[in-house]
């Protein structure tokens, strides 16, 4: 839909709701959608089954399964550990294990704790000392939030704690008017557009409000299609130049230094 | 993609809770066109909480002769909660030759088990109008807090539409608020018809021909309230036989309309 075509990095992607009954067979099906749709990297997160409050036994595994699933594609893929918080030591350990002394590249933090919670500083200045991404699920539901569910507002305030973290506010808050604003402030927080309906305005006033260098191209597949969020690109009225950012130019700027810290070419 | 598309939902006017890029008549037109969308079956914005309905469907008829460079066909809306709807839908089928009404059942505040659902129908049948049902307009969890508005509960028309033969039925936006296990009972509850506007998840139209036949899935994009590229979009992601791909695209629609 551009001429030439753009290169696509998808931020965010699931081998849950991804037919296939292995992480092998899930992620040969995925890329072979996103292939279909032009996708030439994604970035993988969670296991075949996702779990609201995972014990460090069960994000280990989901880990495993997307080690494993990344694991004949490095060209293709990159993953982010799924952690809980709420298990500061065991969190730490997995960091390790998967980023400092594995492939992966960020951290993956869904509805176990709330994101403005004291518990998240270590592992924050952690994956800020090691240039990994920080990926937060975030959302503001006017029919109630689960409770450990982040909102914008406190990933603002996780922000101003850690001001040299990669911070990125999953789904802008769902209600993206509202999430937009509560991120603004923060220059240290980058706008995922993934996950939500295909709203029109929605990447128009991420990219007035923030600046289209903070704004992110992700799916949310395979519970999301390919097709539903790359037309909040495709579709904006912005400039070509911008939708290659935030189709995969700005994706590739935040993962260069750590990608060039274990040594893989960008 | 190059064959012509049908397009069974866009919308006119202004959305309540924000301007849309595409929200002016001529804007929408050139983007439907420039898409290779050569008809699309438009209702109105205002019909969902506007009381004179008559005026907004007789808006909805002017901006798509004006504006609809032969594209738009209007679909007008009834309220039955309303005084008189009779006249409203005498005049959608008589005054303005209109192929089809779209109904917003939610924002009315009416179930479709509700007796009078079942005479609307009835005489829209009568006078030979699809009608379409829009289960919701927008995710639920992002309303505005003073408006809060349930998806439409479809359920009831299993027992409705064998009392009702003739009755044609398009669900809109249906795909993401009827559970794909229970499509068969309500596609097969009689002449039913869904389209792709919400359907979600990789490969979804793939996904979703597991549960319904091609021939009842019909191309809509919900623009200007979605990007229309999402549809488009849509029926490249799953990889479709060329049979699938002109009936969703525009053949099924083209039956709906003719019969
Ligand atoms: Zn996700």
């Amino acid at each position: 839909m551009l001429n030439p075509p753009a290169e696509i990095w998808d931020l965010h992607t699931h081998l849950s709701g991804v037919p296939g009954r292995t992480p092998d067979e899930k992620m040969v099906n995925l890329l072979g959608f996103a292939e279909r749709m032009g996708i030439a990297k994604q970035v993988v997160f969670m296991g075949m089954e996702f779990s609201y409050e995972p014990t460090p036994e069960k994000f280990r595994q989901e880990n495993d399964e997307v080690l494993q699933a990344l694991s004949h594609y490095h060209d293709r893929a990159f993953g982010f550990v799924y952690l809980n918080p709420k298990f500061e030591k065991e969190s730490l350990d997995e960091f390790d294990r998967c980023v400092v002394n594995g492939p992966m590249v960020g951290i993956k933090l869904w509805v176990a704790e709330h994101c403005n919670a004291a518990s998240l500083d270590p592992i924050i200045a952690r994956a800020a000392a090691h240039k990994a991404l920080v990926f937060q699920h975030t959302w503001i539901k006017i029919t109630g939030n689960l409770p450990g569910e982040s909102t914008p507002m406190e990933l603002a305030e996780l922000a101003s704690r850690h001001p040299g973290a990669i911070l990125i506010c999953g789904h802008c808050g769902g209600d993206w008017e509202l999430g937009i604003r509560a991120i603004r402030p923060h220059k240290n927080i980058y706008a995922d557009l993934a996950g939500g309906d295909p709203t029109a305005g929605f990447t128009e006033m991420a990219v007035r409000e923030l600046g289209v260098e903070r704004v992110l191209f992700g799916s949310d597949a395979g519970g999301r299609s390919f097709a539903s969020q790359l037309a909040k690109v495709y579709g904006a009225r912005i400039t070509d130049d911008d939708k290659r950012l935030i189709l995969s130019g700005n994706l590739k700027r935040l993962l260069t230094p750590i990608l060039e810290a274990k040594g893989v070419k960008v | 993609m190059n064959a012509p598309i049908i397009d069974v939902q866009v919308t006119l006017s202004r959305w309540p809770f924000r301007r849309l890029p595409l929200d002016e008549t001529p804007a929408l037109v050139e983007a439907l066109q420039s898409h290779g969308i050569t008809q699309a079956w438009a209702g109105s914005f205002d019909a969902l909480l506007h009381k004179d309905i008559a005026s907004a469907n007789a808006r909805l008829v002017d901006e798509c002769a004006k504006h609809g460079s032969g594209v738009l066909l209007p679909f007008g809306t009834v309220n039955p909660k309303l005084p008189d709807w009779e006249e409203d839908l005498r005049r959608c089928a008589e005054d303005y030759g209109m192929r089809g009404i779209r109904l917003h059942p939610n924002y009315h505040g009416y179930a479709l088990d509700d007796p009078l659902f079942a005479r609307l129908l009835q005489l829209a049948t009568e006078r030979k109008l699809i009608v379409q049902i829009t289960t919701a307009m927008e995710d639920e969890r992002m309303m505005h807090p003073l408006l809060q508005v349930k998806p439409v509960d479809v359920n009831p028309l299993v027992d409705l539409l064998p009392t009702v033969p003739g009755a044609r039925i398009v669900l809109l936006n249906a795909l993401r608020t009827v559970p794909a296990p229970i499509l068969p009972k309500i596609i097969g509850a009689g002449e039913v018809y869904a389209e792709i506007a919400s359907l979600e998840g990789v490969g979804g139209i793939t996904n979703i021909l597991q549960h319904m036949p091609a021939g009842r899935l019909l191309f809509g994009s919900h623009a200007p309230l979605f990007y229309l590229e999402s549809a488009l979009l849509k029926i490249k992601e799953s990889p479709l036989t060329d049979e699938q791909l002109n009936g969703i695209c525009r053949e099924n629609a083209a039956r709906v309309l003719a019969a």
